[in-house]
């Protein structure tokens, strides 16, 4: 699905990410750990096109396509999906407004016609089901005045609602008490499918006791240094990232 | 980003266009004289001559204020022609003999004069320059006993309610912009709903500034008798010119006990070009008086025009209980600059008033709010609740806050928030991650930051002013 080759990205001329290799097929749950600083969320951010981020080297392909060379609403569009570490508030915009107008220009995009008010509530209230949203919420406007957990849980409906190809989860578990750590996670899981996959970018194991990952990558400045199945997030969790760094001192 | 938002602010104006009419226009220059021709061509009563030249006499002694917070050429008060109009057949006895010229004017600018056309909520009084040249539903009106006219046609056929009521909400002296409007004002509206009637469709002028290097001086005057109603809406256009023009309008509510005005504006006046050129200088004073108990003034205005807009719609709220609110959009760009607001003074007791302003800078544009909230030692237990917030396009715009308050009772309260905010990169990113465009992500951010004043508007209006909205900030995101 998607095949990223030797990418090198920075901000503000310092470079971040320095040859991230990752292929990632259909149906696959990949986790991405690694200790704070090691580019974790800013390959989340190239990989969705944020404009703060310059691609200094390397390939993304997306389904056959140069995913670098698209705006973010054409890879929106193509099926990418980016549920942010921290949403954005947007005052006055209702949560409806708002991803009705996503979803209407992703259909769009896709030759398929737009859903009007009616159809597009009622999808609205199923897809609510998942992540347990009040219905209040149809029309608070969009993250303001949520808490923590109502935002990620947000991001998680989002999600649901433009069904995306590839998810990519920035630290969705961060800020989360256990409950919602809960609900965020089911959500996450009863929308997993043979035909999309998911990137989980996470700093501690714990969400991935309930998002369990086919595959484990640890970046540690800015390089996948280790790659291994869930078990992997589990041997960080006792060990910590030192003994990654030991031992990658100690094969240098 | 700023680059993308940039771009997004400029479109082109898309009422600039000329209307190509044999007009009366008399020659530029202002003095006692002037004044009295036309005065004559009006036909006006000595009354009215004599109350023009005092205001004349007195403007001549006052200066231009100097403290608003905008930046504009000197203007030359005398090149200035203070009279144009289309030339047309006389006095018109219905709506068939208006030239179709001006019938054509109108309509490009989405404004029909034809009755039957027109959607039934809205009756139009249609200002061309100088005159009024067509008023519509005023038979359907005249049932109800409801007076909708031109202020020309309503001083002969209405004297005593206009000599009642002229200048006793905005003096003749009140300032300098206003004492030039009294002197040489041309034409307007002028709006009568007696006591008990619920005015059934929204009256509306259209102004339109067509001929060059003149200015138009409107002056309108509503008054609503005891239990009234009348929700009135104005809009205005002026072609793109290079040279500024000056419009200085006078407006005049008056409220009874227990009436209530809705006056709603959405101004798209010529903002001038990119760099600054040309464009209209928008002095305004519209003010409103809630004379009677329980009375209520609602200002709501979208001001997206004008290279230079002076204008703080105020609310004297006289009577007990009445209220006075006033809802503002100001939009700036490019070289725009705008100082805007209001004024609550509160005399009566339980006076209320609400006050909400959203204030977009984009381009270069300088955005200021000034508002004073005024309670008085008599207006025991009144309450003003005011939000003031700014939204920021770009790295070159301004956008400033003067409140000024002064409570004289200690049973009063007072509430003021004020925000500013930047449509940020990462909101635009949280859109376009979401399929959202630019253009549409901005146009959402603000319309969704406006909402609070949009939602007071009547529903047409209210979809019309999110297009100009959309429009004058073309350009400023991409």
């Amino acid at each position: 699905m998607i095949e990223i080759k030797n990418l090198h990205a920075s901000v503000n001329g310092k470079e971040i990410l320095k040859g991230i290799n990752l292929k990632i097929n259909a149906g696959e749950v990949h986790a991405i750990m690694g200790p704070n600083g090691s580019g974790k969320s800013t390959l989340a951010q190239v990989l969705s096109g944020h404009p703060a981020y310059e691609v200094t080297e390397g390939t993304v392909t997306f389904e056959g396509q140069d995913l670098l060379d698209m705006e973010p609403e054409k890879r929106a569009h193509a099926g990418v999906f980016l549920a942010f570490q921290y949403p954005v508030e947007i005052p006055g915009v209702s949560n409806s407004y708002f991803l009705k107008a996503g979803l209407n220009e992703i259909r769009k995009s896709r030759g398929e016609g737009e859903l009007d008010s009616m159809q597009f509530l009622k999808l609205l209230k199923e897809k609510m089901k998942i992540v347990e949203m009040d219905h209040s919420f149809i029309n608070r406007p969009v993250n303001e005045g949520f808490s923590g957990g109502e935002k990620k849980r947000n991001e998680i409906l989002q999600m649901a609602v433009l069904e995306p190809k590839l998810a990519i989860l920035d630290e969705t578990d961060s800020g989360l008490d256990i409950d919602a750590l809960k609900i965020v996670s089911s959500g996450v899981n009863k929308l997993k499918s043979p035909k999309n996959a998911t990137i989980v970018v996470t700093h501690y194991q714990r969400l991935l006791n309930y998002i369990v990952p086919d595959f484990v990558h640890v970046l540690v400045n800015g390089r996948i240094v280790k790659s291994g199945g869930k078990e992997l997030a589990l041997e960080l969790e006792a060990n910590g990232y030192d003994f990654i760094k030991e031992e990658m001192l100690q094969s240098a | 980003m700023s680059e993308t938002i940039e771009e997004l602010v400029s479109q082109e104006y898309k009422y600039g266009f000329t209307t190509d009419i044999e007009s009366d226009t008399i020659a530029p220059g202002l003095s006692e004289d002037v004044v009295r021709i036309i005065s004559k061509k009006k036909n006006e009563p000595e009354w009215l001559t004599d109350w023009r030249l005092k205001a004349f006499r007195v403007w001549k002694t006052m200066e231009e204020p100097r403290w608003p917070n905008l930046k504009y050429a000197k203007i030359d008060y005398q090149s200035i022609s203070y009279y144009s109009s289309p030339k047309q057949a006389k006095k018109l006895n219905s709506l068939d003999e208006v030239d179709p010229v001006l019938l054509d004017t109108y309509a490009r600018l989405g404004i029909s004069l034809t009755e039957q056309k027109r959607l039934t909520g809205v009756a139009v009084d249609a200002v061309f320059d100088s005159v009024s040249v067509a008023t519509t539903f005023k038979e359907t009106l005249k049932e109800k006993g409801i007076i909708f006219c031109s202020f020309s046609d309503a001083v002969h056929e209405h004297p005593d309610l206009v000599k009642k009521y002229l200048g006793s909400v905005v003096p003749y002296a009140d300032n300098y912009f206003a004492a030039l409007n009294s002197a040489v004002f041309s034409d307007g509206s002028f709006c009568f709903i007696p006591k008990g009637v619920r005015c059934p469709m929204e009256l509306s002028t259209y102004f339109r500034i067509n001929a060059s290097n003149t200015g138009q001086f409107e002056r309108t005057l509503i008054v609503a008798e005891d239990n009234a109603y009348v929700s009135y809406l104005e809009g205005c256009t002026a072609p793109m010119r290079d040279e500024n023009q000056l419009h200085a309008a006078v407006v005049e509510l008056v409220a009874l006990e227990n009436a209530e005005i809705k006056y709603s504006t959405v101004q798209n006046w010529y903002a001038g070009d990119k760099d600054g050129k040309g464009g209209i200088y928008n002095f305004v004073t519209k003010r409103g008086k809630c004379l009677g108990a329980k009375s209520k003034i609602a200002w709501t205005q979208v001001e997206t025009g004008s290279a230079i807009t002076w204008k703080y719609p105020s609310v004297i709220l006289l009577g007990d209980d009445s209220i006075g609110e006033f809802y503002s959009v100001a939009v700036v760009n490019n070289r725009q600059d705008a100082d805007t607001g209001t004024k609550m003074h509160h005399i009566g007791k339980n006076t209320r008033s609400t006050i909400i302003s959203k204030g977009i800078s984009a381009g270069r544009g300088n955005n200021t709010y000034r508002g004073l909230v005024n309670i008085g030692k008599n207006a025991t237990n009144s309450r003003n609740y005011t939000q003031c917030d700014s939204m920021l396009i770009g790295n070159k715009c301004s956008a400033n806050t003067f409140p000024y308050i002064e409570v004289k009772n200690s049973t009063s309260s007072v509430e003021h928030e004020a925000s500013t905010s930047k449509i940020g990169e990462d909101q635009i990113f949280y859109c376009k991650q979401r399929g959202i465009n630019t253009e549409n992500a901005v146009s959402m951010i603000i319309n969704g930051f406006a909402k609070e004043v949009f939602k007071n508007l009547p529903m047409e209006f209210a979809v019309e002013a999110q297009k100009l909205l959309g429009i004058s900030l073309e350009g400023s995101v991409g």
